[in-house]
């Protein structure tokens, strides 16, 4: 019976499953700053769009003042997991833990800092975070979840906090093995994010679009050409074919107008000069591709193109016009 | 007398017009659409800065229909404005010939759609438009013409065009086959113009980054392998002018970085479009050309799509 969730990380997901989840149990979230937790306290925490309600729940940002939990879903960005991980070393041994990050290896991180069995999850549903304390929910897909091998965490686990997520408005779905589908997520979210992260455009139409020489979708295509042939490699028998997924995400309403285009976290990150989480998607293909002996020329150049338009950030130059 | 007209009198057009527009022999005109920089030159001439002090007499026209046939032409455009611009000249050089000093290839064959003799060239000066009339030259360097194979201009011609011009003080070679230093500079401007852009990183950073360094290698393997298909000799290594660019232009930005940081169109169809439309007529895959033309082009789509203000 799970009674009691902390949400490690209050961002757009954190706070989605945050909400949603304390209007079913007791939920705690971790931040990483004070006067965050602060105005969760205080405000509690606004969901609109898709759901309209207001959460109360706990908030802190001192992991020694978490009490005990059941279930504790690390809901940050990867590029934050390893740090938020060692926060909760030695903290609620019998709790299960969950990981959303985008990529690979995000459940490998968080076994190095306890003995916690693990479900591993991606999620497709998406937001806009308004402030600390108000967060828009905009697509309403859903997470799959599903037992990280590993730590041969039981099904049970997996499908009794499926239902949970569910009774709290959320979509989910669990399933008894979820590398299919964290594959195919992952080939998907390797072409969709670097092409839009280097062309600023957000997922459009022309992401699928390959009739001529230079049409953006043979590059996409390619991509997920590339990553599928990684995945077959790798043993894994995609749940969804991810050039599909790419295809009818364009072709949702919401998504095809250009005006209120779906824009990739990792264009989010380029557009505000924020290190992308480039390493832990396009960076783990690539290295899965090497360590399989399957060539991928063109996950390797979005890699390096991705990679040095960060360096030009350190290094001072212009990209900040290139993008206004 | 021998008229020379130069058709597109920007930045590069002028270094040619304003040296050629020195000789006693050689009467200079331009067709060019911006007509304050037409007017300037033909109030108070042509006048080069920089790299060069020349002040030149040139006949400056917004009209080709009032421009008196030559029998030369340089055609010095964007290379995405060729085929306007050669259409709306063509009468100009009915029997003319004229040469292209464009970056990129598939000028020529725009051009010898509409004139009876071609040239194929490759020109390295650069320079910019500092104000209408004057053009700041930033970069010396050669110029190398030869016949277009497909409508070829005699050697004759080509030897008096490369004569005038070196003569002008822009040094230029002439070749049998023009091939080579032109696809040279294709392939060193396709490897490196386009990361600049797409990275925000100078050529010195490009070449030292170690990532984007490889990315360059990869696109020269794929342009070499084309213009090996094609029987085209290159002139010189375009690793070695990547490296050599690193060293001298460390904190150039690639033209096509500026372009983009003003949200200008870029001449990525004739540089990485070309590479990719020869090598796909020729059976040589250039998968890595073709992802950086997808996205030059998904960029400038980018530009142009989306509400000003919102970035």
């Amino acid at each position: 019976m799970i009674e009691r969730v902390c949400v490690i990380g209050a961002g757009t997901i954190g706070s989605l499953l945050a909400a949603h989840l304390a209007t079913v149990c007791e939920v705690s979230v971790l931040t990483r700053r004070e006067e965050h937790a602060a105005m969760l306290r205080e405000q509690g925490l606004r969901v609109s769009g898709k759901h309209e309600l207001t959460a109360s729940l706990h908030a802190t940002a001192d992991a020694a003042e978490l009490g005990d939990f059941d279930v504790g879903i690390f809901a940050c960005k990867a590029l934050d997991l390893e740090s938020s991980a060692a926060r909760l070393a030695g903290r609620a041994p019998a709790a299960t833990m969950m990981t959303v990050q985008n990529g690979l290896g995000a459940e490998d991180v968080v076994a190095r800092h306890g003995q916690w069995p693990i479900i591993s999850a991606v999620t497709f549903m998406s937001g806009i975070r308004h402030s600390d304390a108000h967060v828009e929910y905009e697509l309403d897909t859903a997470t799959w979840m599903g037992p990280w091998a590993q730590t041969k965490t039981p099904y049970s686990s997996v499908a009794e906090l499926a239902e949970l997520i569910i009774s709290s408005g959320l979509e989910a779905e669990p399933m008894p093995d979820l590398l299919p589908a964290q594959w195919s997520k992952l080939i998907f979210n390797s072409a969709i994010n670097t092409v839009a992260a280097m062309t600023m455009l957000p997922h459009v139409a022309l992401f699928a679009k390959e009739d001529e020489f230079g049409d953006l979708g043979r590059l996409v295509h390619g991509l997920i050409d590339e990553g599928v042939a990684v995945a077959g490699a790798a043993g894994v028998t995609l749940h969804d074919d991810p050039w599909q997924m790419n295809v009818l995400a364009v072709a949702r309403g919401e998504t095809a107008n250009s005006d209120y285009a779906h824009r990739p976290s990792m264009l989010e990150d380029v557009l505000t000069q924020r290190p992308t989480e480039v390493e832990f998607i396009t960076g783990a293909l690539v290295r899965e591709a090497g360590r399989l002996g399957v060539p991928a020329p063109l996950s390797t150049a979005m890699y390096r193109l991705v990679r040095a338009r960060e360096a030009s950030w350190q290094l001072g130059s212009p990209s900040e016009a290139v993008l206004s | 007398m021998t008229r020379v007209c130069v058709v597109g009198c920007g930045a590069v057009g002028s270094l040619f017009a304003a040296h050629l527009g020195t000789l006693d022999d050689v009467e200079v005109w331009a067709y060019d659409v911006v007509a304050d920089h037409v007017a300037a030159i033909n109030e108070s001439g042509l006048r080069l800065t920089g790299r060069a002090d020349v002040l030149a007499k040139v006949n400056a026209r917004t009209q080709a229909s009032e421009i008196p046939p030559c029998e030369f032409g340089i055609v010095a455009t964007k290379s995405m404005y060729t085929a306007d611009a050669i259409a709306a000249a063509a009468p100009i050089f009915a029997d003319g010939a004229v040469c292209s000093v464009q970056n990129g290839v598939g000028n020529e064959e725009l051009i010898a759609e509409h004139v009876p003799r071609v040239m194929r060239g490759t020109t390295f000066p650069a320079g910019r438009v500092t104000a209408p009339g004057v053009v700041q030259m930033d970069t010396a360097g050669d110029t190398w013409i030869g016949p277009f194979e497909d409508r070829p201009a005699s050697m004759e011609e080509v030897e008096r065009l490369a004569d005038a011009m070196t003569r002008g003080g822009m040094p230029t070679k002439a070749l049998a086959d023009a091939r080579g230093a032109q696809w040279t500079k294709l392939i060193f401007n396709a490897a490196s113009n386009p990361l600049g852009a797409l990275t925000a990183l100078t050529q010195g950073r490009l070449c030292e980054f170690a990532p984007t360094r490889a990315l360059i290698s990869g696109i020269v393997a794929e342009g070499v392998a084309v213009a090996a298909a094609l029987g085209i000799t290159l002139d010189s290594d375009p690793e070695a002018l990547v490296d050599h660019s690193a060293e001298v232009a460390y904190d150039h930005r690639a033209s096509m970085l500026q372009d983009a940081l003003a949200h200008r169109r870029t001449e990525i169809e004739a540089l990485n479009g070309g590479i990719v439309r020869f090598g796909s007529e020729n059976g040589i895959p250039t998968p890595l050309n073709e992802a950086v033309l997808a996205l030059i082009l998904g960029m400038e789509r980018a530009w142009t799509s989306q509400p000003e203000g919102e970035h």
